[in-house]
């Protein structure tokens, strides 16, 4: 035998077996060399491999593994003994290598299989968070709907139009396949199919409005599903195929309710709801989400709330509309009332004018016929003739008054008076008509009636005249009387009008004045019309008796401005009739009362004599009216400068004018020309009266004579005899203000 | 004639011009400040009257003519011719003022023409009429009468 150190393996060498194992233990050297391989490479790719050691340990152990199954190839025929180390060698490794392996494994498998457990439930969880976001999303896509649904119903305040696009928008958000809103009708008692989404003009179906379901859906606010065969949903001509759709109903509120274009509902109080069905389309599987139904309701509220606004706001829009008209009806009526005021106030002008005109014409050639050679029992004649004709004037500028007395625009003069006087005449002016009528008349004055009064006498004598006048001309027989005594506050408490305590004192006192008649009376009931302005009592009888039926008014009116009362009292048809007033006038000073009075018409005569020399300036640019102004002054015997203009005026003036008659008509000079002549004279002694000429009888005219200072205003014409009573109570009071 | 026919003729042509509206009172009262010291007192103030009168009419016919009216002017004048007018009692002149003064303020510029024309036809009617009149004052006067004062019975 060769010594050499081989091996002889253990078997013997049959071909076969030993051609196959030893392409095997090529193959699996091979694999066991490429898993490791393939391994790193896979590794390298991924990113997350916590156990590199461990595939360190695992690759070393398979390199040792395929070593050994290679290097045993060389093992199958002789070999020698470094074979066999080699081979030993790598066992052992291997051995070693694979026990540690299968040490370690141990502890690594329960870590990986634990890995896996984890990973399956992040996986679960990771299911269950999609879930979750897919429901936050459907839940942020129905508020996006919600929004904008809102946003469409409620850009337009037109409730047709927020309840098609109600319907038209819930059905494209929610796709569904009809929806219908059911209204109630005028009765309340029936619902009628008011709009759908998908037919244009709804058929008026209508169902009672106390179906169970119908009280089921208005008695929550929710939504609430509802058959598919209930009456409200059957809107569709046909059914699906299969199962209807879902059906879901919802209650609208309506606030307020007004003009619809198919009903005509008044505004009622009670609450009153419509009805709103959505249906899901047939075939489809759907149905009915928590959220699709949250929309619903959320939807048919804000309606609710549109609907309102579009009612609130037609309500407005009609009460502006209301407001305008009447704001036009009322500036009309304005424009009227100004119109018939101005047309009035034209017409007074006028008439004013027209009125007075043969007045004049009676006055003035009554008093030159005064100055005429007559006999007594004529110049009688004319007096009369005169006082009733100034009478009459008075009468026409207190027709004119009346108007300005409803303006409140009348003032009562003050002056000293001669009462007992006023008496007098008014008793002379009635005797002629009493002596006709036959009726006897007595006057009692009471002895502590004062003899002068300050007041407007024009006014007393006035209304005593009309009371007395009305007693005269409203008996036919029987007699008439008067007293006049001063009110005593004692007497106050029987009068017929409790509410009047007048207290007098030094200054004043009141007149208490009485008229009984024992004619035909007054129906008590008619008393409280007497005042009144152009009403008539007993219309047959007395027409031919003539009056306008102002006289009571305005004797009312001009007692109570000299802040007393009037009233008449009668016991009834034919039993006669009480006519008292109170009026307050003042007391003259001590001193005023030994002077007599002024009485400003003096008995014709051609008294040239009082003003024989008096100067006197005459102002006015219109040369006509200057010459006769001065003509008049002439003939009275005055002494006259003529001044044309304000300057001449200025120049001339000087403390020798007693009196300087200025024409205001033309311009606003003379008013100038009043206060430079104030200016001009310091003491008012040396100063020249200054009286305004004027034919204008106009307040504001009167009121900037007085603020300018002027001593007196006279209205033009001017007769002789008025000039001339003019200048005497010019140069007695010095000044003289007629009313205009 | 004798005169008294012609005072009987002056009286019933007075009477006519105070019936027809042509005067008014305020012309008897310039009749009655015609005295002894004032003889042509009426007279004077009449011719004054026409002097001015025709002046005005004037003035008015030519501010009426221009292109852009001033109407405050015009109104000042007719104001003027009113006075006069009212001062001397010839009614119908100043009634047709009065009217003419409320076109100036509307200014009315038709009304204003048709207003002045009718002044002017006015204001020539009363002066025939109070020439007329002095005429046959004049008459009497020469004929050694007297003018008789006024009677009253209208």
């Amino acid at each position: 035998m060769e010594l050499c150190n081989c091996i002889d393996p253990q078997w013997p060498a049959e071909e076969l077996l030993m051609r196959y194992q030893y392409i095997s233990d090529f193959f699996i050297a091979l694999a066991y060399f490429s898993i490791p391989l393939e391994l790193i490479y896979f590794v390298k790719k991924s990113a997350v491999f916590p156990y590199k050691w461990v595939l360190v340990q695992f690759g070393a152990f398979i390199v040792l593994c395929g070593a050994t199954h290679l290097i045993s190839l060389w093992t199958f025929t002789t070999h020698t003994r470094t074979v066999a180390m080699v081979m030993t060698t790598a066992k052992v490794f291997t051995a070693v290598v694979s026990c540690a392996t299968a040490l370690m494994l141990v502890h690594i498998i329960p870590d990986l299989l634990s890995v896996k457990t984890r990973e399956l439930f992040l996986k679960n969880k990771a299911a269950e968070l999609d879930r979750e976001m897919g429901r936050i999303r459907t839940q942020e896509e129905t508020g996006r709907h919600v929004r904008m649904l809102t946003h469409e119903i409620r850009s337009t305040l037109d409730r047709h139009t927020i309840l098609k696009t109600t319907l038209i928008e819930l059905g494209r958000t929610l796709d569904l396949e009809e929806c219908a809103l059911w209204m109630p009708t005028r009765t309340g008692l029936e619902l009628q199919l008011s709009y759908t989404l998908r037919q244009q003009n709804p058929v008026g179906y209508t169902v009672p409005i106390h179906l169970p379901v119908i009280n089921q859906v208005f008695s929550s606010n929710r939504a609430v599903k509802v058959s598919p065969n209930s009456p409200v949903a059957r809107l569709r001509p046909h059914a699906g195929k299969f199962l209807s759709g879902e059906v879901v109903a919802v209650r609208v509120p309506l606030l307020h309710l007004s003009n619809f274009q198919i009903y005509d509902w008044p505004e009622v109080s009670t609450r009153n709801y419509a009805l709103m069905v959505l249906m899901l389309p047939s075939d489809s599987a759907r149905q009915w989400h928590a959220h699709e139904l949250e929309l619903v309701e959320v939807v048919a509220d804000q309606v609710a709330v549109a609907l309102s606004h579009a009612a609130i706001l037609e309500e407005s829009m009609r009460a502006r509309d209301l407001l305008m008209e009447q704001n036009v009806a009322l500036d009309l009526a304005r424009r009227e009332a100004e119109t018939a005021i101005c047309a009035r106030n034209d017409f007074l002008a006028v008439m004013n004018h027209e009125m007075r005109t043969p007045m004049h014409a009676i006055i003035a050639l009554s008093s030159l016929l005064q100055e005429t050679e007559l006999t007594a029992e004529q110049r009688l004649m004319v007096e009369t003739i005169l006082k009733s004709s100034n009478l009459l004037s008075t009468l026409i500028n207190d027709v004119l008054d009346l108007s300005r007395l409803e303006d409140g625009n009348l003032q009562l003069d003050a002056s000293i008076f001669n009462l007992h006087d006023v008496f007098r005449e008014v008793i002379s002016l009635i005797k002629p008509v009493l002596s006709v009528k036959k009726l006897p008349l007595s006057v009692h004055l009471s002895p502590d009636l004062p003899v002068y009064a300050i007041g407007d006498e024009k006014r007393l004598m006035q209304t005593i005249l009309n009371v007395v006048g009305n007693a005269v001309k409203f008996s036919k027989e029987g007699s008439i009387c008067i007293t006049a005594v001063v009110a005593k506050p004692e007497s106050f408490r029987d009068d017929r009008v409790p509410e009047f305590l007048p207290v007098p004192s030094d200054d004043h006192f009141y007149l208490r004045v009485q008229v009984k008649d024992s004619g035909s009376g007054i129906n008590p009931q008619d008393i409280p019309n007497l005042f009144t302005k152009f009403a008539q009592s007993q219309p047959l009888a007395t027409r031919n008796a003539g009056g306008s039926g102002l006289g009571l008014a305005i004797c009312k009116r001009f007692v109570n401005l000299m802040g007393g009362q009037i009233w008449i009292e009668s016991e009834g048809i034919g039993k006669g009739c009480t006519a008292t007033f109170i009026v307050k006038l003042g007391i003259p000073d001590r001193k005023n009362e030994s002077k007599p009075p002024f009485v400003p018409k003096l008995p014709g005569n051609n008294g040239l004599t009082d003003f024989a020399g008096l100067k006197v300036l005459v102002m006015d640019d219109n040369g006509v009216s200057r010459t006769v102004t001065k003509g008049l002054l002439v003939h009275l015997g005055c002494d006259i400068a003529t001044a044309s203009s304000s300057e001449e005026c200025l120049r001339i003036v000087s403390h020798e004018h007693k009196v300087v008659f200025m024409d205001v008509c033309t311009s606003m000079d003379g008013y100038e020309v009043a206060m430079r002549i104030n200016e001009k004279f310091k003491k008012r002694q040396d100063r020249p009266l200054i009286v305004a000429l004027t034919g204008n009888t106009n307040k504001l005219v009167k009121e900037n004579c007085m603020r300018v200072g002027m001593d007196g205003l006279i209205l033009k014409p001017v007769s002789v005899d008025k000039m001339r009573g003019v200048l005497l109570e010019l140069l007695e009071h010095r000044v003289l203000f007629e009313t205009v | 004639m004798e005169v008294g026919q012609m005072q009987r003729q002056w009286v019933d042509y007075t009477k006519s011009l105070f019936l027809e509206g042509f005067l008014d009172s305020q012309f008897l009262q310039l009749q009655q400040l015609q005295d002894e010291n004032n003889p042509d007192f009426v007279v004077e103030v009449v011719s004054l009257f026409f002097e001015d009168s025709e002046r005005l009419l004037n003035d008015l016919t030519n501010s009426l003519d221009q292109q852009g009216i001033d109407y405050k002017k015009a109104d000042a004048y007719v104001h003027q011719l009113k006075g006069s007018s009212s001062s001397i009692g010839a009614q119908r002149v100043k009634n047709c003022c009065i009217a003419f003064r409320n076109f100036c303020e509307q200014q009315n510029i038709d009304g204003c023409i048709r207003c002045l024309e009718q002044v002017k036809q006015e204001y020539c009617l009363v002066k025939n009429k109070l020439e007329t009149l002095f005429g046959l004052e004049r008459q009497i006067v020469a004929a050694g009468g007297s003018i008789p004062t006024m009677e009253l019975s209208f």
